[in-house]
């Protein structure tokens, strides 16, 4: 108890604390938010408190047993014409910079049993810095096989348009390290990015357990960029592996729980562990009766170029017949 | 100047977002129009029941006498498959009937088999996220409806949550 207290505190010192080179590189580049980044902020915030109203208020939601992984992919995916609205959070500690908190929402549906598409939005806030929307990702996975094999793969194509300032650390890939960010919000934001990101999501269940593995290889589309190589590992289990006779919230079968390690593994010019980050993070997702899930990691660095400390959280829902709602909408056939 | 140039990239920037939007909603209204394999009639429905090999097949259910298992089986059905199947297991738009001769037929085995690998072409997931035990559970529940005449879909006895 007395190291969770202790941990709060240095972060609050942390968050707290000013750092002259961000005031300094905010006169260099103007004011810290311009008027349209305002816009993107509130329109972020809009979607995201709309999302959270949507989850609250509609109907036919169903219990999803969602894995606790934040970062790592099992190979299983949305079901068909199920849409999974999820709200995420990074907390972040910063050497020579300023702690932030990065959100981030996902509208998850499954297009079809063997196709996942998932749109995310990226924010921000630095502290004692800005406030602003970091762009846009669109993900599709694709199971290629129609049974369960020993090893069950899964390809992972995404499209990203961040700018330099995205601090949701979804993965880390290359030469990521924890000074990367340290920049103010000004100046992090003038970088750009279009990536194209590919995983292969390697998993399997047994007794119980499920252990994914997710090599990753990044590349950014504008020219003069090599690829990019990460990983991702996690191993989960439930609490308990038979259901209860009866609904109930704190049962061991409704929490599982797991470990995730994910990293950089340098790029196609440098491939290797030198000036990489990488981080190893207990999670657990609590799945409750009532439709929401919960799910917490605390993220460790591993080295010297890795945040001392990622705290992500994050709250979803899962609506069953969103599919057949939204062929209404298009004209389908029911 | 330098003004108008910033202006050009926030519109060019926009342009790019616009339209990886749009990419998202086609892709969206394109899977979305396609209609369910589960809601079309389809005789064949059923024939991936005879497609378990037949190891599978005879896998006998370690779940077959406990007496919690039909009411924990209910409740994850009530919670991962009535949203297609149905409440009672009639089938719906999404799902089949698991109340026919088809699924009175097959062996525990066999259901466990389809549960754990799925039927992907016709729409439905692989539920081997669920625990062995749980999808024993299951199979169980959907055993036990051919036994039973009276309102065997009926809700799980306690549908308040248990703290």
């Amino acid at each position: 108890m007395s190291f969770i207290v202790s941990i709060t505190n240095k972060l609050r010192l942390q968050a707290a604390r000013p750092v002259l080179r961000d005031d300094a590189g905010a006169a260099a580049c103007g004011p810290s938010v311009s008027k349209p980044r305002q816009h993107l902020w509130a329109a972020f915030r809009a979607v995201a408190l709309f999302s959270l109203g949507v989850t609250v208020l509609s109907g036919q939601p169903l219990r999803a047993q969602e894995s606790p992984y934040i970062v790592t992919y099992d190979h299983y995916l949305e079901e068909p014409g199920n849409l999974d609205v999820e709200y995420f959070s990074t907390f972040g500690t910063q050497r020579g910079g300023n702690a932030f908190v990065a959100p981030w929402v996902e509208f998850e549906y499954g297009a079809t049993a063997w196709w996942t598409t998932e749109f995310y939005l990226d924010a921000q806030k630095t502290f004692n810095d800005s406030a602003l929307f970091t762009g846009l990702r669109w993900e599709n996975r694709f199971r290629p096989f129609e049974l369960e094999h020993f090893v069950n793969p899964v390809i992972y194509v995404e499209y990203e348009q961040t700018s330099g300032a995205d601090k949701i650390l979804k993965e880390v890939e290359g030469h990521d390290v924890e000074s990367d960010y340290a920049d103010p919000n000004s100046v992090l934001r003038q970088e750009h990015d279009h990536e194209l990101e590919f995983k292969l999501l390697l998993s399997k269940s047994f007794k119980g357990w499920n252990v994914a593995l997710n090599p990753i290889a990044t590349k950014n589309v504008s020219p003069n960029n090599p690829w990019e190589f990460g990983y991702a590992i996690g191993a989960s289990r439930p609490l308990a592996l038979r259901a209860t006779p009866s609904r109930c919230n704190f049962c061991r079968e409704n929490f599982i729980t797991g470990v995730e390690m994910y990293g950089g593994l340098g790029d196609a010019d440098s491939f290797g562990l030198h000036d990489t980050s990488h981080y190893l993070a207990p999670v657990v997702a609590w799945n409750l009766p009532s439709d929401w899930t919960l799910r917490l990691s605390l993220g460790f660095g591993l080295n010297h170029d890795s945040h001392r400390l990622l705290l992500r959280w994050g709250v979803s829902r899962e609506f069953s017949g969103f599919g057949e709602m939204a062929r209404e909408w298009f004209g389908g056939r029911r | 100047m330098r003004k108008s140039a910033l202006s050009l990239h926030r519109r060019e920037r926009a342009r790019q977002a616009t339209v990886v939007l749009m990419f998202f909603v086609i892709t969206f209204a394109v899977a979305a129009k396609k209609d369910s394999p589960a809601a079309r009639k389809n005789t064949m429905v059923y024939a991936p029941l005879t497609n378990a090999p037949g190891k599978a097949v005879n896998k006998r259910n370690p779940l077959a006498g406990d007496p919690d298992a039909v009411p924990a089986g209910r409740k994850l059905f009530e919670e991962h498959c009535a949203g297609c199947h149905g409440h009672a297991a009639e089938g719906s738009k999404r799902g089949p009937s698991l109340r026919v001769p088809e699924v009175r037929r097959a062996t525990p085995g066999a259901l466990f088999w389809i549960l754990s690998n799925g039927v992907v072409r016709h729409g439905m997931p692989d539920w081997s996220k669920l625990p062995e035990p749980e999808r024993w559970q299951i199979v169980t529940f959907i055993k036990s409806l051919a036994s039973r005449r009276s309102n065997p879909g009926a809700p799980a006895h306690n549908r308040q949550t248990r703290f």
